[in-house]
C-alpha cells in the first residue's frame, strides 16, 4: 500500500496536530502524564509508523521494518501500566489516531471513492493491529507487575523476629502453601544459624485454616530445625484449629504446642534456664532508693 | 583424603567432616568410630558437619547408623552445625534422623554430651557391677 505511506509521510505534521487535539477531547489524562511527554510520544510513534510504512508496507507487522514501532509501543504501554492507566486508555491512545488519519486520507483522495475506501480499510486494519500490540504489551507489563508484587508479598509476609537471646519467633500470616513453606523454612533456618538460637516459636495465629497439608509443612519445618539443633514450639493454636487438628487425626505429639505466643515464650525462657520476675519493691524515685541503701 | 580423622577429647570423640562425603569414606568412618569407642571407652561422639554442604540419603543413613551403633556401644551421639540447606534436603528425603541428637554449635553439643554423661557415670556403678 504505497498510497497510505505517501499520505502519512506527506501529512505527518498535520496528522499529529489533529491526533493530539482529538486525544485531548477523549483520553488525555493530565493527572497521570504531562502534555509535553504525550506530544513527544505521539511524535516518536507517528514518525516510526511513517518510516515503517515506507520501508515494509502495512501487510506484515512482524516484518523487520516494524520493529522500531513495536518496541516503541511496548515501551509506551509498559510505562503506562506503571503509571496506572486503564487498558481502555492505552488502547485509545492508538485508536484515537484513526480520526486524524482518516480526515487526511479523505481530503487527499476525495476524487476517487474506490481508492479512498481501499486506503481507509488498510489504515483501519493497521491501527487495529497496532492497538492490539499495545494492549498485549500493556497486559504483559501488568502481569509482570502482579507477579513481582506477589513475590515481594511472599518475602514480606514471613519475618523472623528475635524475642530474646537465643529465642526466635516466626509469626506466620496467611495460608501456608508449598511455596510459602519453602520461604518460611529457609528464612527461619537461616536466622537460626545467623543468631545461634536454640528455640524457635512458630506462631500460627494468622493462619486461617490448618489442614493435613499445612500440618505436614509445619512438621517438615520443625524437623529441619531439629536437625540443626534448634527446638520448635508451635503457638497461636485457636480452639477451632485444635478441633480440626484432632478431627483430621494429625499427629502433633512430638511437637510442643501452646495456645498463646506468651505461653510458648515463657516455656522457651524456662528451658533456656531463664526466669522473668517482678521486682519486689521497685523504687519510686532514685532518692528514696538512696535512703533505703543508707538504712541498711 | 582417604579417611576422616577421629579425635579423642577425654571421654569424647570429636569428628569434623570437612570434605564432601562419598560412600567409601562414610563406610570407613563407621568402622573407625566403632573401633575407637570400644578401644578408648568413649561415652560421647560429636560429629561436626558444619562444612558439609551436599548430603544424600546414604550419608543421612550413615549418620543415623553411627548414632545407633554408638548407642549399642554405650556412647551418645550429637550431630552439630547442620546447614539449613542440608537440613531441608534431609527432610525432603524423608529422613528425620529420629535417634540422633543435634545441636547448633560444637560448644552446645559438648554441653549436651557432658550433661548426658554426668548422671550415667554416677548411676553406672550401682547398676552395672564391675566385670
Amino acid at each position: 500500500m504505497k498510497e497510505l505511506a505517501e499520505i502519512v509521510s506527506k501529512n505527518e505534521e498535520q496528522i499529529r496536530a489533529e491526533w493530539i487535539r482529538d486525544m485531548g477531547k477523549s483520553v488525555q489524562r493530565a493527572d497521570l502524564m504531562s502534555q509535553v511527554e504525550l506530544e513527544e510520544q505521539c511524535r516518536a510513534l507517528l514518525s516510526a509508523v511513517a518510516a515503517a510504512l515506507k520501508s515494509s508496507g502495512s501487510a506484515n507487522l512482524s516484518a523487520a521494518g516494524w520493529n522500531p514501532v513495536r518496541d516503541l509501543l511496548q515501551e509506551i504501554s509498559t510505562s503506562r501500566a506503571r503509571q496506572g492507566f486503564s487498558p481502555a486508555d492505552v488502547a485509545m491512545f492508538v485508536l484515537s489516531l484513526k480520526q486524524a488519519l482518516f480526515s487526511v486520507i479523505r481530503r487527499d483522495l476525495s476524487g476517487s471513492q474506490d481508492r479512498l475506501f481501499e486506503v481507509v480499510w488498510t489504515a483501519t486494519e493497521l491501527l487495529d493491529r497496532l492497538a492490539l500490540i499495545t494492549t498485549e504489551a500493556f497486559m504483559a507489563a501488568r502481569e509482570e507487575l502482579i507477579s513481582r508484587q506477589q513475590q515481594e508479598l511472599l518475602e514480606l509476609s514471613t519475618p523472623v523476629v528475635k524475642l530474646w537471646d537465643g529465642i526466635l519467633a516466626l509469626p506466620v500470616i496467611g495460608t501456608l502453601d508449598s511455596a510459602r513453606t519453602q520461604v518460611v523454612m529457609e528464612s527461619l533456618l537461616q536466622t537460626v544459624v545467623a543468631t545461634n538460637s536454640k528455640f524457635a516459636i512458630i506462631d500460627i495465629t494468622g493462619v486461617p485454616t490448618v489442614d493435613t497439608l499445612v500440618a505436614q509443612h509445619l512438621l517438615k519445618t520443625i524437623t529441619a530445625a531439629r536437625l540443626m539443633g534448634a527446638e520448635c514450639i508451635i503457638s497461636g493454636i485457636r480452639p477451632q484449629i485444635a478441633q480440626t487438628i484432632v478431627h483430621l487425626g494429625i499427629n502433633l505429639e512430638d511437637v510442643v504446642t501452646k495456645a498463646k505466643l506468651s505461653d510458648a515464650f515463657a516455656l522457651a525462657l524456662q528451658r533456656s534456664g531463664r526466669k522473668v520476675v517482678r521486682e519486689a519493691s521497685a523504687p519510686v524515685n532514685p532518692i528514696s532508693s538512696l535512703f533505703a541503701k543508707r538504712e541498711e | 583424603m582417604d579417611r576422616i580423622p577421629v579425635l579423642r577429647m577425654g571421654s569424647l570423640l570429636l569428628i569434623t567432616i570437612q570434605v564432601d562425603m562419598h560412600d567409601k569414606l562414610a563406610m570407613q568412618l563407621q568402622d573407625d568410630v566403632t573401633q575407637r569407642i570400644s578401644e578408648w571407652g568413649s561415652t560421647g561422639v560429636l560429629i561436626d558437619i558444619s562444612s558439609l554442604e551436599i548430603v544424600d540419603s546414604f550419608i543421612g543413613r550413615m549418620l543415623a547408623n553411627i548414632a545407633a551403633m554408638s548407642r549399642v556401644l554405650g556412647a551418645d551421639t550429637v550431630v552439630v552445625g547442620m546447614q539449613p540447606a542440608v537440613a531441608i534436603t534431609l527432610v525432603e528425603l524423608g529422613m528425620s534422623l529420629p535417634g540422633v541428637r543435634t545441636a547448633l554449635s560444637v560448644e552446645a553439643g559438648m554441653e549436651l554430651l557432658f550433661e548426658a554423661a554426668a548422671p550415667t557415670q554416677s548411676g553406672l556403678a550401682d547398676e552395672r557391677p564391675q566385670v
